[in-house]
């Protein structure tokens, strides 16, 4: 007898009873379910709400792997073992030791994700006695990719539990939320615990033992593994890596953002299997490119001198905000959530371009915020049913301005 | 209970539960939110509250015949202003450094809505007893939602309970899986004293269903 008729059978058995969702759930999960609708109209159609899921998750599996490999990879480079990988394909990158101490780091930090986050969905799915929704299947794989590496994991537990409950369940459920449940639980653990979250001490695994090694006088030689955006928002001057470094990624930073390139096809895959919204992406690069050239240019008109706190961040080239940051990763996987951003084309325009704008423009102005991406998002997340209100006005006064001309 | 009738007695209960001016009206947020980071400002808050509203729906109920309806609520300020200004000295000359950190919150009690719609909607067609239990049921279901905020938000956010140290101290150490307590600093942000108010207000309407809205 195969699992899946046992399943099957274990479903009918459970059926009507108050576990029954979340056998469902599973079959659901591992199957297609036998039913089909019992009413008159059929669509047919492929793309159901765990297709989906699953396809972002294929477009975020590449970000996961390399982010494995760079948490490693820049725990030994802080410890000196080895040479700066120089590049993307560098031998000093891509080796299993690398992989080892980011398997060790980052999978329990998918585990506690998937693990608290779904048993909370089960277990609201059977108290309501409605089925389990997909929707954390995503969020559980995103929330591991944008939290540093040395998270502890009981915090990570506790904001995902806060997230899911305060951000999604208390709206009704996957669909029904406001504000994206991954950046929820980001922004939950930004303002919770700021020491785990921000900083130059936690981007690298073992950074802050190191630190107070240090400080207690031992003699350890140790880089801090601070992140592009940190240093240059506290006014520490130059880049040390260059560009490549960061469209590749071989960066400090949160798991899964540092690798442009990755997010780049992945953003591409999303864009190909019409899952994400071109929309979105594109509009939210061009807002970010525009207020990185209007700091530019006020670099450039001499309005700010270099005494100034943001002259760091405001001389940055423009297009260097794309690659640093999370921005690349925000603008791809988070702000194209369907849920939560705006349903309407030229809402998705406004949209994507606020984002963007706002993100640099955090960014720059406050020190305190240096990751604008994750505040830009939520902000934008609340305007969205806005923004789709007066498109849809205008539309409507458009139309009634034509049937007017039409009739008089 | 020999003291109070059983209608009087609902008074002071109701307020408590079943119509908190806080989770069922919302009225009064402002402070809840503002002053509950730390449970000793939250419970001199809710005494203050308690003595404003307590005396002041007797005042207001005693000349009640006697005030003009055009101008009773510049009458009703003037009586919730009175009282303010004899907490704030009081607090001031007693416990001056909790004054300082209940700042302006003590002034703005004259503007919690709690005690201006107390005394319109109760104060100003009943008699001071019953004015007084009212004004003292209020005050109470005012202050148990603000001492359980406040007693959350210290304990979670600031890992001390009235200052006494409860929870432990911050971890220092990342390790592979750093196991440690760590203050919430979410917590003593405002927005997480909202948070905290819905999750009250949403375990007591799961506990009774009556009091969901449409």
């Amino acid at each position: 007898m195969s699992l899946k008729s046992n399943l099957h059978k274990l479903k009918e058995k459970y059926k009507g009873t108050k576990m029954a969702p979340a056998f469902n759930a599973l079959h659901t999960f591992l199957y297609l379910p036998n039913e089909t609708t019992h009413g008159g109209t059929h669509i047919k159609a492929a793309d159901d709400l765990k297709r989906t899921m699953n396809t972002v998750i294929m477009a975020l599996v590449p970000c996961l792997i390399f982010g494995m490999f760079n948490a490693g990879y820049q725990h030994h480079l802080a410890l000196g073992d080895i040479e700066a990988a120089n590049g993307f394909f560098g031998a000093t990158f891509w080796t299993w030791d690398n992989l080892v101490v980011g398997l060790w780091k980052v999978l329990p930090l998918v585990i506690v994700s998937y693990g608290v986050g779904l048993a909370i969905e089960f277990l609201f799915a059977v108290i309501k006695g409605h089925e389990v929704e997909e929707g954390y299947l995503v969020t559980g794989m995103l929330v591991p990719l944008i939290v540093p590496v040395d998270l502890p994991l009981w915090m990570l537990a506790v904001a995902v539990a806060f997230g899911v409950v305060i951000g999604k369940e208390v709206f009704g459920g996957t669909g029904m939320n406001i504000l994206n449940p991954a950046l929820t639980i980001r922004a939950f653990l930004f303002f919770a615990y700021p020491t785990w979250m921000s900083g130059d001490k936690v981007w690298v695994h073992g950074a802050k033992e190191r630190a107070s090694e240090i400080a207690a006088g031992a003699n350890v030689d140790a880089i801090s593994g601070e992140t592009i955006l940190g240093s240059l928002a506290q006014g520490k001057g130059t880049m040390s890596h260059d560009w490549l470094d960061m469209f590749f990624g071989i960066i400090p930073g949160s798991v899964g953002e540092t690798s442009t390139i990755l997010i780049l096809l992945g953003g591409l895959f999303l864009i190909f299997t019409k899952i994400g919204s071109w929309r979105i992406m594109l509009s939210s690069v061009i807002g970010a490119l525009v207020m990185g050239l209007i700091f530019n240019g006020v670099v450039d008109a001499g309005w700010i001198t270099e005494s100034s706190k943001f002259y760091g961040l405001m001389n940055t080239e423009f297009w260097h905000h794309l690659l640093i940051g999370g921005f690349a990763f925000g603008a791809v996987f988070m702000a194209t959530d369907p849920v939560t951003a705006s349903q309407t084309n030229k809402g998705k325009w406004i949209y994507g371009f606020l984002i963007g704008f706002i993100s640099i423009l955090i960014r720059v102005f406050n020190p305190a915020y240096p990751e604008g991406v994750m505040l830009a998002i939520l902000l934008m997340n609340v305007f969205a049913p806005t923004i789709d209100h007066y498109v849809v006005q205008g539309n409507v006064k458009k139309r009634m301005k034509r049937l007017k001309a039409k009739t008089a | 209970m020999g003291l109070l009738s059983k209608k009087d007695a609902k008074l002071i209960t109701d307020p408590l539960a079943d119509n908190n001016p806080i989770t069922i009206q919302v009225l009064g947020i402002c402070s809840a939110l503002a002053i509950t980071a730390q449970l000793k400002a939250s419970i001199v808050m809710s005494l203050s509250v308690l003595f404003v509203m307590g005396v002041g729906n007797v005042v207001i109920s005693l000349i009640r015949n006697i005030i003009p309806s055009k101008i009773r609520i510049i009458v009703q300020l003037t009586v919730v202003a009175a009282l303010v200004i004899i907490v704030d000295q009081v607090l001031k000359a007693y416990a001056y450094s909790l004054s300082k950190e209940l700042s302006v919150f003590i002034g703005l009690i004259i503007t919690n809505c709690i005690i201006m719609g107390r005394f319109e909607a109760f104060a100003l067609g009943n008699g001071p007893w019953k004015s007084f239990l009212d004004g003292i049921g209020n005050a109470l279901g005012y202050a148990v939602i603000l001492v359980i905020v406040g007693f959350f938000r210290e304990l979670l956010g600031s890992g001390t309970l009235l200052g006494f140290k409860v929870l432990g101290d911050p971890i220092e150490k990342t390790g592979v899986y750093a196991i440690g307590y760590e203050n919430n600093g979410f917590m003593l942000l405002s927005p997480m004293a909202l948070i905290v108010v819905g999750i009250i207000i949403w375990v007591q309407r799961s506990r009774n269903k009556d009091l969901i809205e449409d």
